[in-house]
């Protein structure tokens, strides 16, 4: 593992028009090691994706990979820099084979000139051993329909895809959010798996179980601030909750924020 | 769930959740219908070659106009191509006395220039592709109405073709079968590769499921979107010049009928009117429905108003059983077998 985090955000702000969205965020996450982007609804969290996938660009701010400074101007550059977004519902074409819906954008083909035609076989197979290999053994036929899997298998599936084509650092944004407890548990074990892999690993949630299971390092959004920033074994579940919890009122706000100080002053002290 | 085997090869449930077996159920059920009623004649080289002439006709536009669709759009302009690009081959060569493949190249060139603008206002605004084609189906038969009054004073312009141009585009072969059958196998041909084989049918195939994550996995979706409308646009004015070969005469009006008919041809065919689903040879199953019931009417010398009940009844149960189709397809791998 080593110590220059693959992707780290120094201090971005971002504010569309007067609205304020991001305050000074300052994250890093490095090679095998889970992220956990802890933060009730409205909090900033999709901002936050955004800006890190791309979509968004910062007001203020930096954005850098392997310690270089970075700008995305479209999501195609973060991806071409390995940063794999994968939204809640996994795959977005549920009436796309596993094959053709694994390989879109980037089809393998064989024939000559302009009859090169799509290879069903080579697809159906790569994107079938890419699960498998996740343990998603239940996944053998590369022609079913994306509409026919699980919430678990789909959210497999886009993650394996993602590796595939050679993702470095992997967004997940609230993947267990609307699954099944038995399903989660897949996805995590998922999540696992690429951490193995030496993938650096963003994962939204507001499930603190969830993020507990797999998470290395840790930090609560509340109100578009980092509220807290911990690491795995520094607070309990009940605490995380309630610093989760907390910023539904001012009076708690003003306590994070100076949790998120201290937090911030013990960050730059280890590093 | 979990423990569910799935079973490979040939399974009637897979068959079943295939969108062309409704399809060709569907043809069966009308063809099997009409030749009880039709007999021999509809049996026979009369009957097949009037519902393939019609087939041929309407299935060349339906091609394109499937695939606009499995991608999410619409095409009605194709409605105003057709006497577009037919007047414009006729007032070149007919009136101007110029080569007909200057008037084919300037008219097939029409369409794609009215599919270019329907793809660029499509891809560059948020204005659903069914009201932009419906502005441009009315800008391009007021275009083709005052240019016709405006260069020859009169809404049809006559042209006879020279014997080769007439043999490829126009000839009736035994007297009955219009060449334009085969020009239509050709198509599908081209479109069964685009759509089933070709990376660009995966692409399209995306942008129907989801323009957004299509995008972001780098399809250069307005690409895509702009050229499938300029093929209808192609195919539409194949069509008109087709006409004019065949029938020597150019009509401002006369192309309404491609507008609902091959929208008919491509739902009646599987494809879901909200995109993402649909194959070539459903499209194909669906046009040769729509033509059987279309002349198989005279053949059984039925009242042609039985002929639009049918029709409407048909679409109705294609729209039900295609939605039908995609809930079975979400369920697939979920039920055990």
């Amino acid at each position: 593992m080593s110590d220059t985090p693959i992707l780290e955000m120094q201090n971005v702000n971002k504010s569309f028009g007067p609205v304020d969205v991001l305050h000074d965020i300052s994250l890093k996450v490095r090679a095998g090691e889970v992220l956990c982007l802890l933060g009730d609804n409205g909090a900033g969290k999709s901002t936050l994706i955004k800006t890190l996938s791309g979509v968004h660009q910062p007001t203020s701010g930096d954005m850098l990979m392997d310690g270089e400074k970075v700008r995305f101007d479209r999501p195609r550059d973060a991806t071409d820099r390995g940063i794999a977004t994968v939204h809640q519902f996994g795959g977005t074409f549920p009436l796309m084979s596993i094959g053709r819906s694994f390989f879109v954008g980037m089809e393998p083909t064989k024939g000559w000139g302009p009859f090169k035609r799509f290879d069903r076989e080579k697809a159906n197979a790569i994107a079938v051993k890419a699960v498998q290999d996740f343990g998603i053994t239940r996944i053998d036929d590369g022609d079913r329909l994306i509409g026919g899997l699980s919430g678990g298998e789909r959210q497999s599936l886009a993650i394996a895809r993602a590796l595939h084509f050679g993702a470095r650092v992997l967004i997940l944004d609230e993947p267990t959010a609307a699954l099944g407890v038995k399903q989660a548990t897949h996805v995590l074990r998922v999540v696992n798996e690429a951490k193995r892999r030496g993938l650096a690993v963003i994962f939204i949630t507001h499930q603190v179980m969830h993020a507990m299971a797999v998470g290395d390092h840790f930090a609560v959004l509340i109100r578009g601030a980092i509220a807290a920033d911990f690491k795995k074994g520094e607070k309990s579940r009940e605490e995380i909750t309630d610093l989760m919890a907390g910023g539904e009122s001012m009076s708690d706000l003003e306590a994070q924020i100076d949790a998120d100080n201290e937090g911030q002053s013990s960050q730059a002290g280890a590093a | 769930m979990q423990t569910q085997s799935v079973c490979k090869g040939f399974s009637l449930g897979d068959l079943a959740r295939r969108p062309e077996t409704g399809s060709l159920i569907g043809f069966i059920a009308v063809y099997i219908f009409f030749a009880s009623l039709g007999g021999a004649v509809f049996l026979g080289a009369p009957g097949w070659s009037s519902w393939l002439n019609i087939a041929a006709e309407v299935g060349i536009i339906a091609l394109p106009v499937g695939l606009l669709m499995i991608s999410g759009e619409f095409d009605l302009s194709v409605g105003s191509i057709v006497p577009a690009s037919g007047m414009t081959l006729a007032m070149i060569c007919g009136h101007f006395g110029m080569p007909a493949p200057v008037g084919i190249v300037a008219a097939l060139g029409v369409g794609m220039l009215v599919g270019y603008f329907n793809g660029l206002i499509v891809t560059r605004t948020t204005i659903p592709s069914l009201i932009v084609t419906i502005g441009s189906m009315f800008a391009v038969m007021g275009l083709t109405l005052g240019f016709a009054v405006l260069i020859k004073g009169s809404t049809s312009v006559s042209y006879v073709p020279d014997a080769t141009t007439k043999a490829l585009l126009g000839q009736f072969i035994n007297g009955m079968f219009n060449v334009a059958i085969f020009w239509w196998l050709g198509f599908v041909a081209v479109f069964f590769f685009l759509l089933q084989l070709s990376p660009f049918g995966n692409w399209v195939f995306a942008i129907g499921g989801d323009r957004e994550s299509a995008r972001n996995a780098g399809i250069p979706t307005d690409k895509v979107s702009i050229s499938l409308f300029m093929m209808s646009g192609f195919c539409a004015a194949f069509v008109g010049v087709a006409q004019v070969m065949t029938y020597q005469t150019a009509q401002v009006a006369g192309g309404q009928s491609f507008i609902f008919n091959s929208i008919m041809c491509v739902v009646i065919g599987g494809v879901l009117l909200t995109g993402g689903a649909g194959s070539i040879i459903g499209i194909v199953l669906g046009t040769m429905t729509f033509a059987v019931v279309n002349q198989g009417i005279f053949f059984a010398a039925l009242d042609p108003n039985i002929g639009s009940i049918i029709i409407g009844a048909l679409l109705l149960f294609a729209v039900l059983s295609n939605d039908r189709f995609r809930t079975l397809a979400m369920n697939a791998a979920t039920k055990k077998k």
